[in-house]
């Protein structure tokens, strides 16, 4: 370690959702890396220690180095010339730079999207269905005696949750921490937070909303048959006896996982367990809060729903926004092969979406920007290294409960940051197009009203 | 002498300090080519830990080694690997007009290979 050492304090970790905002970062500026992240849980610390300065190319076209500035002409011309591109990711990138890539999904009048249609897209087709009975993290600390993990495994996902939040920390109310509440979790398979409940429930593969919506009913006073056992692999028994807690708990708190919302069901699974957060609340009080994946993902459904009006799937091509998920969502865009141009941001779709839409990635020009070198940054066309979000670039990010969090960054980078990128794009393809390529208009010009 | 299980994709904290070294890392693709499956089923199978297993759904197939679980934490015919460019070779591409492909809870085919293929994180695969 060189001499030249800053310490960071009440730094943000990106990672995940929860979005840790105590770090304490020692910093080595001269070798540009963290020795030591003080508070963070494995998943942060491995986060922090990877992310040194890389010696990379700024960017790449056709597999080529090239300058970030004509990386930005090549993506410029490739928006430009394109007639139904997909602007896609942002769920690691601040609020700042989704604000530009909003912007320019508008002025080519392509799709928007972001990885929530692929997380928990699901949930957010279900709040528009049935609303959701709300907190925050710190809520859910101070008040919280009976917490249902649901769908999740936190314990290699969101770490942290447990101690700062939901299991283990000590609140106004709850000032013995784990002891003053009851742990609940369900899953199909028991994982590294098993242990952490009081009651486990191991339900059967694909049989969630059967459970939730026998959770319902036993809250509303019917009665199920025994069988329900044979179908989900809970008693009827062990169902009543969860009632009866969430019942008589003083605040409720369901937290779920993409196991309700990447599993058959979808939305009708997110529903449900919002459903039963509001049938609670004519006993107690409950929320229910779905657990985010991605630093900013949370962000990303903020600032895609503040300057549209929707969450994700959103298409400008009429020159006002329409969202229909199934349509312009980017796992369907792209497995049907509908799109001709790709601009991701902060993702990488090429390892984690299905095989038909991987195939399509390899068919057009994508353009990427990306800290690190990924899969999608493999085969993209026009490939950007950007600053890495919270560490070297300041700004804004939203916790997993719509809490906008404010960035310290460590040190600095020789790369430009995603919003510094997506500007340079944004003005190129107003220069290219002469402005938005379908103006904007009336919504209900040429609509009959009666 | 292929079995229908059923797959589940997820996040393992391997999987999450791996990705943060670099997703094109061995350690990463070693992770993600690596399917747990419930010691019962691995011995019916003739499977050991570390024995190449084949996963086939209709869209595409993947060869990852295997790691037994006991039964009380997997249980039989129930899978589970990380999220990554092995296991989106099985997903399908229908949403049912959601957004969101099937990752959980997938039907797959699981078939030994005693034939020598190279494993999905093998590096000329990567």
């Amino acid at each position: 370690m060189g001499d030249n050492i800053r310490v960071v304090a009440d730094a943000t970790c990106t990672f995940c959702g929860c979005v840790c905002d105590d770090m304490v970062l020692t910093v080595d500026l001269d070798q540009k890396r963290i020795t030591k992240s003080e508070n963070a849980c494995v998943l942060g610390k491995a986060w922090f220690k990877e992310h040194a300065i890389e010696e990379r190319p700024f960017a790449l076209v056709d597999g080529r180095e090239a300058t970030t500035a004509e990386g930005v002409e090549a993506a410029a011309q490739i928006l430009a010339n394109a007639r139904f591109p997909v602007v896609y990711g942002l769920s690691d990138t601040t609020c700042e730079a989704q604000r530009v890539a909003v912007a320019i999904a508008d002025m080519v009048g392509g799709c928007l999207d972001t990885t929530t249609s692929v997380c928990h897209g699901p949930t957010g087709i279900a709040f528009q269905a049935g609303g959701e009975s709300t907190a925050s993290l710190g809520e859910i600390k101070n008040r919280a005696d009976l917490v249902v993990f649901w769908g999740g495994n936190p314990a290699e996902a969101h770490p942290r949750l447990f101690t700062r939040y939901a299991v283990t920390a000590k609140g106004m109310y709850t000032p013995n921490g784990r002891k003053d509440r009851t742990i609940v979790l369900v899953d199909v398979r028991r994982t590294p937070s098993t242990p952490v409940a009081d009651i486990f429930l191991q339900v059967k593969p694909r049989t969630d909303f059967e459970v939730l919506w026998a959770l319902r009913a036993l809250v509303k006073g019917r009665k199920i048959d025994p069988s329900i056992e044979q179908r989900t692999g809970i008693s009827l028994a062990v169902l009543e006896d969860l009632v009866d807690r969430m019942k008589r708990c003083r605040y409720g708190a369901l937290l779920f996982g993409m196991g309700l919302t990447m599993n058959r069901g979808r939305h009708f699974n997110a529903g449900a367990i919002l459903a039963l957060a509001t049938d609670l609340n004519e006993f107690t009080h409950f929320v229910a809060k779905p657990v985010r994946g991605h630093g900013n993902v949370t962000g990303a459904d903020n600032v895609v729903s503040w300057q549209t009006g929707f969450p994700f799937g959103v298409n400008f091509s009429r020159g006002y926004p329409r969202f229909n998920p199934g349509e312009f969502t980017t796992a369907d865009l792209l497995s049907r092969g509908d799109v001709d141009a790709a601009l991701i941001i902060a993702s990488d779709p090429a390892s984690n979406f299905p095989k038909a839409a991987i195939e399509h990635l390899k068919r057009i020009p994508v353009i990427n920007l990306d800290p690190k070198l990924t899969h999608t940054g493999q085969l993209a066309r026009v490939s950007f290294t950007t600053a890495t979000y919270g560490i070297n670039v300041p700004g804004t990010v939203y916790r997993m409960d719509d809490v906008p969090i404010t960035l310290r960054p460590a040190f600095d980078s020789p790369y430009p940051s995603d919003e510094q990128v997506l500007s340079a794009i944004r003005d190129r393809v107003r220069e290219l197009l002469g402005g938005n390529r379908v103006p904007a208009g009336d919504p209900l010009a040429g609509v009959a009203v009666s | 002498m292929a079995e229908m299980m059923t797959l589940i994709g997820g996040r393992s904290s391997k999987q999450g300090t791996s990705l943060c070294a670099g997703k094109l890392g061995a350690e990463y693709l070693q992770i993600a080519s690596t399917v747990e499956m419930n010691v019962e089923d691995m011995a019916r199978l003739g499977l050991s830990n570390d024995s190449k297993v084949r996963l086939r759904t209709p869209v595409g197939e993947t060869v990852l080694r295997c790691k037994g679980r006991a039964t009380k934490d997997l249980p039989p015919g129930l899978l589970f690997m990380a999220y990554g460019p092995f296991s989106s070779e099985l997903m399908a591409g229908d949403t049912a007009a959601t957004g969101m492909p099937i990752s959980k809870n997938l039907d797959v085919e699981v078939e030994p290979v005693i034939d020598g293929a190279p494993e999905s994180g093998e590096p000329h695969h990567g």
